[in-house]
């Protein structure tokens, strides 16, 4: 309940900014025609312009109407065309993210020198703004002969092993010492130690960190998708709004993002909820 | 050839070091002297490797190149840096950081907004919100004023989510011991709420520190004066300067661990008294 109630009032001020923002331009155009513009005149033309400095919501609705059910979706102009290749590109940089990060926080976990010197540097790593080299990255592999789909998954893999290695440090660590040594009693090998106790009690951290590194990933393939020319993708389809004057695509650009994250994190959650049920540890 | 036996020697040795320092007593000195072995060791390595292996400068410089593009022009990064950084970071962190705070209280206050807005910018702040970035452009023109416009939002949610988290993490004992002090809502807040919030407070300001820099250099793809560090990578990155990309990296890099590395201490001194900061 209070959850719509707040939805809907930012959906009134959206509104609301829209014929703020928008009437200049509008008593502009009225002017020129020599018209006086009354109330309701003015909030219907503000609400339905061609190039609006904030479409209303209605506008962008329809925009994704428009190019997501009655567009073919091989079609260029397709959202769910572009959607699809941003898609492609954050779950690939996901899976290697998450692969490395684990492979990271298990040598951190079990080898003393690497958690005193590569620790640091992952934390350290994190507070470069590597959002700002992607279009380098893209360029030097462009250059290389990597192009498509890998520069812009090597961006998402950054940004989303961070998340990873951090929860899973964490997470293989927290069995205490009363279980490790009951281990020990049982005359556990190293393996079986990790595959039987540290793995299982690390899945509540892995998966919190997942969603993270989900969101990360995607605004990283997002990110990628600028420099390479506004060829295709979610990040290409906002670029070449923001070149036209094209609000209303980058807006439906910007809810369709909205939307992909929120369905990629959400889909980690019922990951979350299975897996953990199954294995007893939902309280 | 010598290259790539330095590099291999480079490595060799760093590790034998590390491998022989970890295992030492760990003291202060220790724990801050293997990482920065390990990092000279990368250095070294990768100039080892882009010499011997002949890479060319256009596709990876070496580090002592990039360090004399660095050396050489201070004042156009110095430039870049006022620009992106004071003008357009830090204005927009402070603005954003500070009004998500205040707001968070007033949201406290009121439990159906705390219904209400929590889930709405949880969502938020698992959005990919530099995609306003070409809309604020729009808004607010070019210069910085837009920079410091995404960065607010940028860094809003994830502030303001941790701020009611942390206005709510003082245990109902506490909170019944002050009523029964007779203390009131603001001195119940100052004394005992704020604190208590300071640790969600400041976990929530390091993550807007990257995050601030993220969206100030990225606005700057979207358009901006012909000054910059975004607007200086992506026109190098078009002329194959490569080496003053880097230098910019760099310089983004010191500055974003600089940047993260006060808030950190800051954070010491604040919450002295949390397990986490205690030895």
């Amino acid at each position: 309940m209070p959850v719509a109630v707040v939805v809907t009032v930012i959906i009134a001020i959206w509104y609301a900014a829209a014929v703020g923002l928008n009437a200049p331009w509008a008593h502009d155009k009225a002017k020129r025609a020599g018209q006086e513009l009354g109330l309701a005149a003015l909030v219907q033309d503000t609400w339905s312009q061609d190039k609006p400095k904030l479409p209303a919501p209605h506008q962008v609705g329809a925009e994704i109407w428009k190019t997501t059910v009655q567009k073919k979706i091989t079609s260029k102009r397709s959202l769910v065309y572009h959607g699809w290749i941003t898609l492609s590109a954050t779950l690939l940089g996901f899976g290697f993210g998450t692969v490395f990060g684990i492979l990271l926080a298990v040598g951190i976990v079990y080898n003393r020198t690497m958690d005193m010197s590569v620790m640091p540097w992952v934390i350290a790593s994190q507070t470069i703004p590597i959002l700002a080299i992607a279009p380098m990255i893209i360029v030097v592999l462009n250059a290389v002969g990597i192009s498509g789909l890998l520069p812009k998954a090597m961006i998402s893999m950054y940004l989303s092993f961070f998340p990873v290695v951090v929860g899973m440090v964490k997470g293989l660590r927290s069995p205490d010492r009363m279980q490790l040594d009951q281990m020990r009693t049982w005359n556990a090998s190293a393996a079986q130690t990790f595959w039987r106790l540290r793995l299982p009690s690390s899945m509540p951290y892995l998966f919190t960190s997942l969603k993270i590194a989900m969101a990360a990933s995607l605004v990283g393939a997002i990110v990628g998708e600028l420099p390479t020319g506004a060829v295709a993708g979610l990040g290409a389809r906002l670029l070449a709004g923001s070149y036209y004057g094209q609000t209303i695509q980058i807006w439906s650009a910007l809810i369709a993002a909205a939307a992909l994250a929120a369905v990629l994190v959400s889909l980690i959650g019922v990951l979350q909820r299975v897996t953990l049920r199954r294995m007893g540890m939902q309280e | 050839m010598t290259w790539l036996v330095f590099a291999f020697a480079v490595w060799a040795l760093g590790w034998t070091v590390n491998n022989w320092l970890a295992r030492l007593r760990p003291n202060r000195a220790i724990t801050l002297l293997v990482p920065i072995i390990f990092g000279a060791t990368l250095l070294g390595i990768w100039e080892g490797v882009v010499q011997g292996l002949e890479i060319s400068p256009i596709l990876l410089p070496a580090p002592t190149m990039i360090a004399q593009r660095t050396a050489a022009s201070v004042d156009i990064l110095w430039v870049d840096f006022v620009q992106t950084v004071i003008k357009g970071a830090l204005s927009g962190y402070v603005m954003g950081c500070g009004g998500a705070f205040l707001i968070a209280i007033a949201i406290d206050r009121f439990p159906f907004l705390q219904r209400g807005l929590l889930p709405v910018g949880n969502f938020v702040a698992a959005l990919p919100v530099v995609g306003m970035a070409p809309i604020l452009v729009m808004w607010f023109g070019f210069d910085w004023q837009s920079k410091a416009a995404i960065v607010v939002v940028m860094v809003f949610f994830p502030m303001l989510v941790n701020t009611v988290q942390g206005l709510q993490s003082s245990t109902a004992m506490q909170r019944d011991l002050m009523r029964t002090y007779a203390a009131g809502y603001w001195v119940t807040l100052f004394k005992l709420r704020l604190p208590a919030a300071m640790p969600f407070v400041f976990n929530g300001l390091k993550i807007g520190t990257t995050l601030a820099l993220i969206g100030a250099i990225v606005a700057e793809f979207f358009g901006s004066p012909i000054r910059g560090m975004g607007f200086r990578i992506s026109t190098s990155v078009g002329q194959l300067a490569l080496d003053l990309v880097w230098a910019e990296i760099f310089v983004a890099a010191v500055a974003g661990s600089a940047f993260y590395g006060f808030v950190a201490l800051l954070e010491r001194r604040v919450t002295f008294w949390h397990p986490s900061q205690r030895k």
